[in-house]
């Protein structure tokens, strides 16, 4: 009920420095944030870390196809996670699905946060009918479930990386709008704004320097949920053989050839993929978590 | 032998953690409240007047912690007492009244039922006899209308009609000692006179002790007997409104009556005090006001005495203005 | 001979709000489902003018309009009607143009943008309107902080590492930044501690000697404005009801509605005195009393002025008057 006595913070410290402090504060944030790292990590070095390419068809060998976990190739290697129907590495494969998975998720996010923003922003600022119509054109598109969207953007444009980032964009730049408007209408009614419009200062100004960076924490809080959930989506797309093509497969799709295997006792080739899935979508959820709090203006600090 | 007090708070000390530590948000309080009397807590921001309200209300949640001293009400020990000790005490003797008043009101409930509920809570009395009580003392607070207002919702009222529900809520059970932590500080100028006017009036006819927090000394001035001030967590003078106002002996009690524009010719520059309240961290060792003070010297690095004066004037400096022209 | 021309001249503003439906709401009209668009007259035909030099104290509880007046006058609402002259000339507002007039803002904390170093927000905008080189930013900055009394090393620090009365001096320094001729303070030390409060009034007091500011001083505090102001403005919803030297008001108040503040203000030298409130509570400014908007609570008030807005009257030399009792 009580609020501690004002001004306990040092004296000479940057936004960041405190912001970091602040975010350190959480264990559970901490250790997801270092599995993403790690995500992040393996994903970007994929190519030189992975025991095998799995995409080259000529390396595979149908010989070394549904191998349990720590199996010995025909040339002697390990396969630590075992093979797929096709004798590809479980490790590499996943390797590069989360490579795969994680470009399409970061790509979709940051085009639409900065299509989102924009729009959302501008709304607030200029507000009048330019707003409304906007946000009525938000509510719409946020009325429809993702997966029904994203299906049906795919079936009209058909299937193939950039397909799906576009898909995924249209479905999440809603999101950021409305978002972005929201934050928008909370510091366009702050003094602080009063008096750049006041001193004469040019209108891109304001909204460039004083607006849109007062609004970016809840953006930044959104855009890693969302990237989250662009990931959860297009491997849903994946799973459902409507996503990215064999040639680049990701977590999804590894998912979903696994999945006749199943029954016959050889999880692996689901599994693992899945579990690496889970683990991303975990670290990033903590991440997003640990950041709302963080960012939040009404904890006091 | 003086009777025993109300209230009778000695040596209170509430800490909060902080990154450099525990450190005191009040610092070693002590006052004596006597049944009927109305006693002004006044200081400025980081004083620690609201956190003393606070701590004798048990109200103090962490990072906060009373580490030390007792406070006895009508005898009961406070510090550590029981959560139900407590809640039997809060809202029947011992009341609050906040700043803003929808600290005290929930939007989502109509009056009566908040009234109500606050009555029940302490006296098994049925609703009806509990919505007489609710009636009378919308009166008592000068709400005309009270069956039509105990049907509305808290949006529904203005500001200052909030703040006289939130009192009334108050003097529901017929407290024995009321904390208004600077309830009118928010409110208009014309909306505050009727308020101070109604608590004077009601604390007369109950014989209800009122503690009034606020930064502003004129309402001290005109509505309490006994005047406390803070600074930096710490009583610097306590005394009769008269002593305190008319003969300040404390340093920095002089430096606020100077500062108050109606206390300097027209247009002549105002008498400011230098410097800024010291925070929480960077409390100067000692004297906290030392810093700030023009009658400062090397003595005053060491905590300062508690010194008596004639009837009960008390300050803690080690060298108190004991000639003041005022 | 020519007459001087008042640094600032408002002749009848007024200025309203109006709840305008949105597209739902006027679609939902055509059916007939009309809610009736509310008007605020926040501000209702409002003549009075500032010399330069003058701090006139503006003065009024809360839904009288000051702080909307107040706005009108530095640029950031448009007045609905009515004209404001600034040395004879229609003021012009628009964005890229260096105003004369600057606002100081009431709350501390949310007046200085929380991302921007403090020496930035201070010179960002006389650089946007060539008042100096960029390369002169810096030592402007310094200046300017030094000028309000703080430290010059501070520029480069964030605004949540000061304390409320130093971003005061940080708003004020900003504003001093584009050389204004006239300074319009909301409520501009109503936040502050009393200790804080006397430091920057005097930082005021002393800028206006330094600089020969002009200010329109907005305040609740009668205390602060009797102490600061020249003349004094008394506002309720909406409308001026009494404007005269500050002495002269305090001394002689005429209309009821002063008369009744004044006596309601605390004072230090009061002690234990039974207050006598005005009866009734300020009315929304939504549906404000017909004629005179204070007669529900006046106690001298007279048939007429339920029916009739008396006009301001002026009584003697600079003491004007709204009140059917003068007539």
């Amino acid at each position: 009920m009580t609020t501690p006595p004002l001004s306990v913070q040092p004296v000479d410290e940057t936004p960041w420095r405190q912001f970091v402090r602040d975010f350190m504060q959480s264990r559970i944030a901490l250790c997801g944030l270092a599995l993403l790292v790690v995500v992040l990590f393996l994903a970007l070095f994929a190519p030189w870390i992975a025991p095998q390419n799995p995409y080259d068809l000529s390396k595979l060998d149908l010989m070394d196809s549904k191998l349990a976990p720590g199996a010995q190739s025909m040339m002697g290697s390990t396969f630590w996670l075992g093979t797929d129907g096709m004798g590809r590495d479980m490790l590499s494969a996943i390797l590069y699905g989360l490579r795969v998975s994680l470009l399409v998720g970061v790509v979709s996010g940051v085009i639409a946060l900065a299509i989102g923003a924009s729009l959302g922003v501008s709304a607030a600022f200029f507000g009048g009918r330019y707003e409304q119509i906007l946000m009525r054109i938000v509510d719409i598109q946020l009325g429809f479930p993702a997966i029904l969207v994203a299906l049906i953007l795919i079936a009209v444009l058909g299937s193939g990386v950039e397909k799906v980032i576009m898909a995924l964009i249209t479905v999440q730049w809603a999101y950021y709008a409305r978002t972005a408007r929201s934050a928008a209408l909370v510091e366009r009614n702050k003094e602080y704004m009063e008096a750049a419009r006041g001193l004469g200062l040019p209108t891109w100004r304001v909204l460039l320097k004083h607006l849109i960076p007062n609004t970016l924490p809840p953006l930044i809080v959104v855009g890693t949920v969302q990237v989250a959930h662009a990931i959860a989506l297009e491997a849903t797309l994946s799973f459902l053989g409507l996503g990215l093509p064999i040639t680049e497969p990701s977590l999804g799709l590894l998912i979903a050839n696994g999945y006749e295997y199943m029954l016959s006792g050889k999880y692996w080739i689901s599994v693992y993929p899945g579990v690496a899935l889970l683990l991303t979508i975990v670290a990033i959820n903590l991440v997003g978590d640990q950041l709302r709090d963080v960012l939040n203006p009404r904890l006091a600090r | 032998m003086s009777p025993m007090s109300l209230l009778e708070i000695t040596s209170l000390r509430t800490e909060f953690s902080t990154r450099q530590g525990l450190l005191p948000a009040v610092d070693d309080v002590s006052l004596r409240v006597q049944p009927g009397e109305i006693l002004g807590l006044v200081g400025e921001s980081g004083s620690g007047k609201s956190v003393t309200g606070f701590s004798i209300l048990g109200l103090i949640d962490a990072p906060g912690k009373i580490t030390q001293g007792s406070i006895l009400f009508e005898g009961t020990e406070l510090v550590g007492a029981s959560d139900e000790t407590l809640r039997q005490l809060r809202g029947d003797r011992l009341a609050m009244i906040f700043q803003d008043p929808m600290m005290t009101l929930n939007p989502v409930l109509r009056v009566d039922t908040q009234m109500i509920e606050t009555i029940q809570a302490h006296r098994s009395m049925s609703s009806e006899e509990a919505r007489a009580r609710c009636r009378e003392v919308l009166v008592q607070v000068g709400i005309a209308s009270p069956d039509e207002r105990l049907k509305q919702y808290p949006h529904q009222f203005s500001g200052g009609m909030r703040q006289r529900v939130a009192i009334a809520i108050a003097l529901l059970l017929r407290p024995a000692l009321i904390i208004a932590d600077e309830p009118t500080t928010a409110l208009d100028v014309t909306v505050q006179g009727q308020i101070l006017f109604e608590m004077q009036r009601l604390t007369r006819e109950t014989g209800t002790a009122l503690i009034w927090i606020t930064h502003d000394l004129a309402v001290v001035a005109g509505l309490a007997q006994r005047v406390a001030v803070m600074y930096a967590g710490r009583i610097v003078e306590s005394g009769t409104v008269q002593q305190v106002l008319n003969t300040p002996l404390h340093p920095y009690t002089r430096g606020l009556l100077d500062s108050v524009p109606a206390n300097s010719e027209r247009g002549q520059r105002l008498h400011q005090i230098p410097g800024m309240t010291p925070s929480l961290v960077n409390r100067p060792k000692g004297c906290a006001f030392r810093n700030r003070c023009s009658y400062a010297q090397a003595d005053c690095e060491i905590d300062p005495p508690v010194q008596h004066f004639e009837q009960e004037h008390i300050v803690r400096c080690v060298r108190p203005l004991t000639e003041v022209k005022r | 001979m020519s007459v001087s021309v008042p640094l600032l001249d408002l002749r009848k503003v007024s200025k309203r709000f109006t709840t305008s439906p949105d597209l739902i709401e006027r679609m939902a009209a055509k059916f007939g489902f009309a809610a009736p668009a509310q008007t605020v007259h926040a501000v209702d035909q409002v003549s009075f003018s500032i010399e330069a030099g003058e701090v006139i104290g503006l003065v009024g509880e809360s839904g009288c309009g000051k702080s909307t007046l107040g706005r009108v006058i530095a640029g950031l609402h448009k007045a609905t009607e009515g004209e404001v002259l600034f040395e004879g000339q229609p003021l012009n507002y628009a964005p890229g143009v260096r105003p004369a007039i600057q606002m100081i803002f009431q709350d501390p904390f949310a007046s200085l943008n929380p991302r921007k170093r403090v020496g930035d927000a201070i010179i960002e905008a006389p650089i946007a309107h060539g008042l100096i080189a960029a390369s002169q930013a810096k030592e402007q900055a310094a200046h300017l902080l030094e000028q309000v009394g703080l430290d010059a090393s501070y520029v480069r620090r964030f605004p949540h590492q000061f304390s409320g009365g130093q971003r005061a001096r940080i708003g004020i320094a900003r504003a001093l930044a584009v050389e204004p001729t006239l300074l319009v303070c909301d409520e501009a030390v109503a936040a502050l501690d009393v200790s804080i409060q006397a430091q920057v009034l005097n930082l005021f007091m002393d800028l206006r000697e330094r600089l020969s500011l002009t200010y329109l001083f907005i305040s609740h505090d009668l205390g602060v404005v009797r102490h600061i102001a020249d003349r004094v403005v008394v506002m309720y919803l909406g409308r001026v009801v009494e404007i005269g030297q500050t002495t002269e008001l305090h001394a002689h108040p005429n209309h009821p509605y002063t008369q009744a503040l004044l006596a309601e203000v605390p004072r230090l030298d009061r002690r234990n005195i039974d207050y006598t409130p005005i009866k009734g509570e300020i009315p929304s400014p939504l549906s404000p009393p017909s004629g005179c908007h204070f007669h529900p609570r006046c106690p001298h008030a007279k048939p007429v002025c339920a029916e009739q807005a008396p006009p301001l009257r002026e009584l003697s030399n600079g003491h004007w008057s709204a009140c059917h009792l003068n007539s």
